[in-house]
């Protein structure tokens, strides 16, 4: 995210302080003294994680403190399941099982750990899926479930949170 | 209090072993097994019948017969125990509804005509003032019917899950625990008594979504029946698998679940972390109720056995008593 406020004192402060108030974590702060914009305005670019669903308000407590908000980058995939994958996995097109994934744009398969035992013998392999929300998360099982289903695959999710 | 017992299988023993040894206040006035029967409005001797069994393989004269035993003996209540036709529900629907017309309560173990016909029966049983109990049916000696409808009762259940076949939770335990491949598991539940000489019930989950069927319909009202239930059973799972979950600090086990609001009603092995209250070990049951005062109970115990399953009997028999005291 990056921001423009004031080069003034306690304008920084004023701007990180509405992150921990909705739930958010500071990676990093970057302050880029040489990129002054005009009006005496100062640029600083924050890496920061927050659920998906404050960031709005975010902005708007940002912007409260007289801060602009410039822009704000990549989203990251903060959602994370984990599932046990068991059939002819390799054979059925992994590229394409998780190609089908990966091209949602808002969930990708970032580990797999397989074992293959011998020939004609099903594998059983652990994926590690990252998705922008819980919601995404759901969309992305569903197409996971219809992929099992296409391609006889035993798909073993996990218990998740009731309620 | 008059009782009179269809089935003479480990359930049907284990109650009266227990009734015979147990100062209860239950007297036995009709048995039924599959070949015979008899009944004495006095009470009958029940270890005289246990040994009749013990040695000739059935219990009483073999002119009469379960129906009789329903149409005629002088009872209380009728203690249904044979063995569950998950298609029909028959005979012991049948039983059971002559028993109800006859103005007689009635308590089983028998999940074919709970999970087929329970709205039927129930209805049947409320224009007759009496009641049906089925305690035994899920979960084994858990009290997971009193629970809800007793202990909870004023509650609204949100959603059901829980490990609720013992024989599948087995294999998973002894695969996670020594690296079995699911036929050798499988193998050594049938060595142990744990599994039947056919298995497809316990391991295609066929048994446990017969229980959530139970469970929803009692809890919500329903009307699901055993083909509404998504079904995978654990007899695909791999030994690698269970590997690669442990990895992760979690394990795998058949978890039945049913949450009406999503609609929710499944039965499928899932992923737990090996810290979660469902994964119990061995033949062990399991299931959490979450409610909206209450929050999430769980409870732990024995899903299967003659003595524990008789439990789940004596407890609806118990209920019965206390309940209608004073009212025969």
């Amino acid at each position: 995210m990056k921001l423009e406020m004031k080069d003034a004192p306690g304008q920084l402060v004023a701007a990180l302080q509405p992150i921990s108030e909705v739930g958010g974590n500071i990676i990093a702060v970057i302050h880029q003294r040489d990129e002054k914009a005009e009006d005496d305005r100062l640029g600083v670019q924050i890496v920061l994680e927050i659920p998906d669903d404050r960031l709005n308000e975010l902005i708007a407590r940002i912007k409260d403190k007289g801060v602009n908000v410039v822009r704000i980058g990549k989203r990251r995939l903060l959602y994370t399941q984990t599932v046990i994958m068991i059939g002819h996995i390799m054979h059925t097109d992994l590229g394409d099982t998780v190609d089908r994934i990966d091209r949602t744009g808002f969930a990708e398969v970032t580990d797999m750990n397989m074992v293959m035992p011998a020939i004609n013998e099903p594998s059983s392999a652990l994926i590690v899926i990252r998705a922008v929300d819980r919601n995404e998360m759901e969309q992305t099982m569903e197409i996971l479930r219809t992929v099992a289903k296409e391609k006889d695959l035993l798909i073993i999710e996990p218990l998740e949170e009731i309620a | 209090m008059k009782i009179a017992i269809l089935g003479m299988g480990a359930v049907g023993r284990g109650l009266l072993e227990m009734a015979d040894k147990k100062d209860l206040g239950l007297v036995v006035t009709g048995i039924a097994d599959s070949k015979s029967a008899l009944m004495d409005k006095d009470g009958i001797h029940i270890d005289e019948v246990l040994e009749a069994k013990r040695v000739h393989g059935f219990c009483g004269d073999k002119s009469l017969s379960a129906v009789d035993i329903v149409s005629h003996a002088d009872y209380e209540v009728l203690v249904e125990v044979t063995p569950t036709n998950a298609t029909t529900g028959e005979p012991a629907l049948t039983f059971i509804r002559s028993a109800l017309e006859r103005g007689k309560h009635v308590v089983t173990s028998n999940k074919g005509p709970i999970a087929r016909k329970y709205s039927l029966l129930q209805s049947l049983a409320e224009k007759n003032g009496v009641s049906i109990r089925f305690e035994a049916t899920v979960c084994g000696a858990i009290p997971v019917m009193h629970t809800l409808t007793q202990g909870l009762a004023g509650n609204r259940v949100l959603a059901v899950f829980g490990v609720l076949n013992g024989t599948s939770n087995y294999i998973l335990t002894r695969m996670e625990a020594e690296g079995l491949t699911y036929e050798q598991a499988l193998m050594e539940a049938r060595e142990m008594g744990y599994a039947e000489a056919d298995p497809t019930y316990d391991v295609k989950g066929i048994d446990a979504a017969i229980k959530l069927v139970i469970l929803s319909n009692t809890i919500w009202g329903l009307d699901t029946v055993l083909e509404d239930v998504e079904i995978t059973g654990i007899d695909c799972l791999t030994t690698d698998a269970l590997r690669l979950a442990d990895d992760q600090n979690c394990t795998i086990r058949l978890i039945a679940q049913s949450i009406p609001s999503r609609g929710v009603l499944r039965v499928s092995p899932r992923i737990l972390p090996k810290t979660h209250p469902l994964v119990v070990e061995g033949t062990l049951n399991a299931v959490t109720i979450e409610t909206d005062m209450a929050g999430e109970i769980t409870m732990i115990g024995k899903g299967a056995g003659s003595v524990e399953t008789a439990s789940a009997i004596i407890g609806d028999l118990m209920f019965i008593r206390d309940h209608y005291a004073g009212r025969h």
